[in-house]
């Protein structure tokens, strides 16, 4: 991989920021990278007593906006369930902008100036990700498009029955003239 | 059973229908085989700053006699921007590349010291060389995050226009990586 | 030198599987019946070198053999014996051969077992079943070789990483990869009868409890990684659409319908191009799941270490497996030629949208899986997909699915009346619409997808209930237990899956709407409500474990004076490694979850401690259970050992 370590702020123990990968230093440091970064959820709690904000209805905001922020340095992880400390950085942010009067949006797109789309974990609706929005709902409704259209055309095949042989024929004549008499059951 | 021509284009269309699924996964696989040949590291989170004006900031020096560094100085000219610490290990191995470029004066390097402690990253000067002609305190961490980083190093080439023009992630401690940065800062001086 | 013995069986194993391929596939191309008869004893002469070969890496962990590669990156003298032995397919290599041992292990035993198939038919499946073997091998031996030698051995391991040391780890790992492997099963069943041209009933009746056994080991692996993630992560969530999360559910969900259609297939003769692609895609996710984990495209808490080498060459098997096998159908499925008719409203109607659904929720979890990286590789700039995408469009295809899930078992086939079949779920509508009155009185201010949640899972549950109560016929209680004695098991297993998906719904809704959480910091002596919970604090004490040193806090837990628990939440240090893990205290009234979750102290000798109180939650292990269960009392119904429905009168039994 190109690149190389990147290191984070570990200044106290209780919580281990997220180490990157040693280019050159073998599979075994890799791997151990590799499990580290499994380690950051390990200590996953979610925010902190002293983040919190006294106001509860801006706490709550805050909550929920933080929900859907991705913690960038993560793996797919929220800044409200990742114990890294940009992450704890980001939830500071949030609710510093929050106490400063900024609206839900506001508080977006001041992440979003900084970090890009990318800091969302609910994309935004843009021609890039119509596909993500529309495609689904799209696919259904051709899909069920396509059945009814299947339907009606299954509907139009009759199948022509086989002409009767001889004896079937003298059977049908007989049986429609009701001659009571018994015969193999069909 | 004679077979009508609109069932005959039926049974087009219907053999065309078989194919999709083929074709879609191959397209599928075509993305994926690009992913494994950009071979790009997954952590890298590209810059969301590059085209933008420089964010604003104004931080207090680290080193007696080396002045502090804020937005004001990046005054017309091509200009490095490079985030360390004392922690971070790459930093110290990127540490010979920025003493290499510093010799070059057309091109300043401005240090920023990002949430550290102000003796440790003294210690770190002192004991490798200074190759910045500015050098920035940012205790907090904000303005790393103004730029959007994600960790140090991580190194922002400035263009005349004050704008960003090129971010490079992570330590420059290869050669090829070196070679890389310096066509795009070649670029960006135009 | 076991090590080296266990490489050479591998080798042995590649010789025999590729022997496997050829033989029997000419041989039935030309009605050889020596060379078809290759096939079950080279099937079973894999899974005795490669289950050779298991042990042998097994056995070098367990005795801890650090000159062997693996082994010292990924263990510890001073590990626990269940976790060295559980460490073997912790790591990328080691679980790599766990695949192939569980590839050997369905190839023998349809070899062994599947006496009842016709000898073309089973020679061509095993034939493709030793292909995906020949590949995993292939790549064993090429890129990612377990029994690697170390050229100076560590004195000690790196240890395994302490978060998959727990009884948790001995379970998902290998109840996945029965799954995920498991449907190679289906695809081989699927490849070979595209092969030879013919897709019937018989076919669909001997595919199905393959298939069946995958889906069960998959619900229960992805249930177990969703368990022990929830106790052992320390926020209370358990599910949270990582990437690799989403490769193991995508399989599932394209299981899930494939178990469905192959049911069309049996009854109908119908829907048979249909559940052919199904069968390939379904094994195809889980290809596409291998490559995820360890090619390095993506991100995400499970990838194991990534080399861009190995991705290629997985993608190279991907293609050649799924592309080859799609071309296969692209060009045979045209001339199956689907038997019944139906009318749109039917049972067949309703499996059909029971497959859409699903097929759609795939792709969902896919585009969201996929999009960051195809938006990468055409240079769109970054996105991410996490939850909040996932909620607004998986979910409404779920609870469509969950609606017809209801309605579906009592429609009759070919021609049903739908207004006939609603009016017998005005019980269950009545019973929808009364919880969702009640959770709207009681959670006044919650959410508005928690009173959909319940209504949904109501709706499913009562509606299951009732079609088991028609067939069996209540009303005459001496009649009603003859015929609940001679239902077929097949009929018991659709009721408890789907009663288990109602329960597991109700479940998730319950956790996801109604979650409390209480977070601040503590000294001994505080005490804390939530949720009508009383919890004291009574401060910490140092603990030690085997491998590990812990901060042990104690919370006493009443309610209204009474006592209800004592909690002991702790948060680890693992010294090897240097990293800390929280282990939550979780106690469970069968209702809700009540769950503590410690920080070390601060300098003020405070606390940090999260209470969460999660309702329901025990619902979705115990829906999950249900379904599980299902599958099982299914698979065991004697019907589906039934050979080539020639050989005895079926008698006209109408549900599955």
């Amino acid at each position: 991989m190109k690149g190389g370590v990147m290191c984070f702020h570990h200044d106290s123990p209780a919580k281990a920021g997220v180490q990157g990968r040693r280019r050159g230093g073998g599979k075994a440091k890799a791997i151990l990278a590799a499990l580290l970064l499994l380690a950051t959820a390990s200590i996953a709690h979610t925010v902190e007593p002293s983040e919190m904000l006294a106001d509860p209805a801006l706490e709550a905001r805050a909550r929920a906006i933080s929900q859907e922020i991705r913690c960038v340095v993560c793996q797919n992880q929220s800044i409200d369930d990742s114990a890294a400390d940009l992450a704890a950085d980001l939830r500071r942010i949030v609710r510093e902008r929050l106490v400063a009067g900024d609206s839900d949006d506001q508080v977006r797109n001041y992440l979003v100036a900084r970090y890009g789309d990318f800091v969302l974990l609910k994309p935004p609706m843009k021609p890039k990700t119509w596909l993500l929005w529309y495609g689904p709902p799209a696919i259904f409704l051709l899909a069920l498009a396509a059945i009814i259209v299947y339907f009606r055309r299954r509907r139009g095949v009759v199948l022509a029955p086989k002409p009767l042989s001889a004896d079937e024929a003298e059977r049908l004549q007989s049986l429609l003239a009701g001659d009571g008499q018994s015969r193999d059951p069909v | 059973m004679t077979v009508a021509p609109d069932q005959q284009a039926g049974a087009l269309s219907r053999r065309l229908l078989y194919l999709l699924p083929v074709v879609l996964f191959l397209a599928v696989a075509g993305y994926f085989l690009a992913a494994l040949w950009m071979n790009r590291n997954p952590q890298e989170v590209p810059s969301a700053l590059v085209g933008k004006p420089s964010p604003d900031f104004a931080l207090g020096p680290l080193l007696p006699n080396v002045p502090g560094v804020a937005r004001a100085d990046l005054n017309g000219s091509v200009v490095l921007i490079n985030f360390f610490a004392s922690w971070c290990v790459p930093c110290r191995a990127e540490h010979p590349f920025l003493m290499h470029m510093a010799a070059d004066a057309s091109l300043p390097i401005f240090g920023i010291d990002w949430q550290d402690k102000p003796d440790a990253a003294r210690a770190y000067i002192q004991e490798l060389g200074n190759p910045y002609a500015r050098i920035g305190l940012d205790q907090s961490g904000r303005t790393g995050i103004d730029f959007g980083i994600t960790g140090v190093p991580e190194t922002f080439v400035v263009g005349r226009d004050g704008r960003i023009c090129f971010r490079q992630w992570g330590p420059v401690t290869d050669e090829d990586t070196a070679v890389a940065l310096l066509a795009r800062i070649k670029e960006c001086r135009g | 030198m076991i090590p080296e013995l266990g490489q050479v069986a591998l080798v042995l194993a590649l010789a025999l599987a590729l022997m496997q391929v050829v033989l029997p596939l000419v041989g039935a191309a030309r009605d050889n019946a020596s060379w078809m008869a290759v096939a079950p004893p080279a099937a079973q002469g894999q899974l005795f070198f490669i289950g050779f070969a298991f042990l042998a890496l097994m056995q070098a962990y367990v005795s801890s053999d650090f000159s062997v590669a693996v082994v010292a990156d990924n263990s510890n003298s001073a590990m626990p014996l269940i976790y060295k032995a559980a460490a073997t397919w912790g790591n990328h290599e080691g679980s790599l051969l766990l695949w192939v041992l569980i590839l050997a292990i369905f190839g023998a035993a349809v070899g062994t077992f599947g006496n009842n198939l016709p000898p073309k038919l089973k020679a061509r499946v095993l034939s493709v079943q030793a292909m995906i073997a020949v590949g995993f091998l292939a790549f064993m031996l090429l890129t990612s070789n377990p029994f690697a030698r170390l050229g100076q051995p560590p004195a000690d391991g790196a240890d395994l990483n302490p978060l998959l040391q727990d009884p948790g780890l001995a379970f998902h790992p290998p109840m996945l990869y029965l799954g995920y492997v498991g449907f190679s099963m289906a695809f081989s069943f699927a490849v070979a009868a595209l092969i030879e041209g013919r897709v019937d009933a018989a076919w669909a009746r001997w595919v199905r409890p393959w298939t069946l056994a995958a889906w069960i080991a998959l619900t229960a692996g992805i249930t177990g990684g969703s368990w022990w993630s929830y106790y052992e992560l320390g926020w209370g969530g358990w599910w949270a659409w990582d990437p690799v999360e989403n490769a193991s559910f995508m399989p599932w969900l394209l299981g899930t319908a494939l178990l469905h259609s192959a049911i069309v297939v049996e009854k109908r003769d119908a829907l048979k191009s249909w559940t052919m692609l199904l069968a390939i895609l379904t094994f195809g996710m889980s290809l596409v799941g291998t490559f995820l984990v360890r090619s390095g495209v993506l991100t995400s808490v499970h990838a194991f270490a990534t080399d861009p080498a190995r991705g290629v060459f997985i993608l190279l098997l991907l293609v050649v497996a799924i592309g080859g096998s799609l071309t296969l159908f692209a060009i045979r499925a045209p001339t199956l030629r689907d038997g019944g008719l139906f009318q749109p409203i039917s049972r067949e109607g309703a499996l059909i949208l029971n497959n859409l659904l699903l097929a759609v929720g795939c792709v969902v979890v896919f585009l969201g899986t996929f999009m960051p990286l195809f938006a990468d590789v055409l240079q769109l700039g970054a996105i991410s997909v996490g939850a909040p995408y996932y909620f607004l469009i998986f979910n409404p295809f779920a609870a469509l699915l969950v609606v017809v899930t209801a309605i579906g078992p009592l429609l009759p086939w070919k021609r049903a009346d739908l207004a006939g079949a609603l009016q017998r779920l005005t019980i269950a509508a009545i019973a929808t619409l009364l919880v969702a009155g009640l959770v709207w009185w009681l959670k006044t201010g919650g959410p508005l997808f928690g009173i959909l949640g319940a209504a949904l899972g109501t709706w499913l549950l009562v509606g299951t209930v009732v079609e088991f109560v028609e067939r069996i016929g209540l009303r005459a209680p001496a009649e009603a237990l003859r015929r609940a004695r001679q239902l077929p098991r097949a009929a018991y297993g659709m009721t408890l899956a789907h009663a288990g998906l109602a329960v597991a719904i109700l479940g998730m809704t319950g956790s996801a709407a109604w979650k409390q959480e209480e977070i601040r910091t503590m000294r001994a002596g505080d005490t804390v409500s939530l949720a009508g919970y009383d919890y004291r604090f009574d401060g910490v004490a140092d603990v030690a474990g085997p491998n590990y040193t812990a901060t042990r806090g104690t919370f006493t837990v009443t309610k209204e004076g009474a006592p209800v628990v004592t909690l002991h939440p702790e948060k680890r240090v693992y010294p090897v490694q240097g990293m800390p893990t929280t282990e939550a205290a979780i106690h469970t009234t069968g209702l809700a979850d009540l769950y503590a979750v410690i920080d070390t102290p601060d300098a003020a000798g405070g606390v940090a401690v999260h209470l969460y109180h999660q309702p329901l939650v025990p619902w979705i292990w115990g829906g999950a259970f249900l379904m599980v269960l299902g599958g099982l009392v299914s698979l065991s119904d004697r019907r589906l050992r039934v050979g080539a429905p020639s050989r005895r009168r079926v008698m006209a039994v109408a549900r599955p």
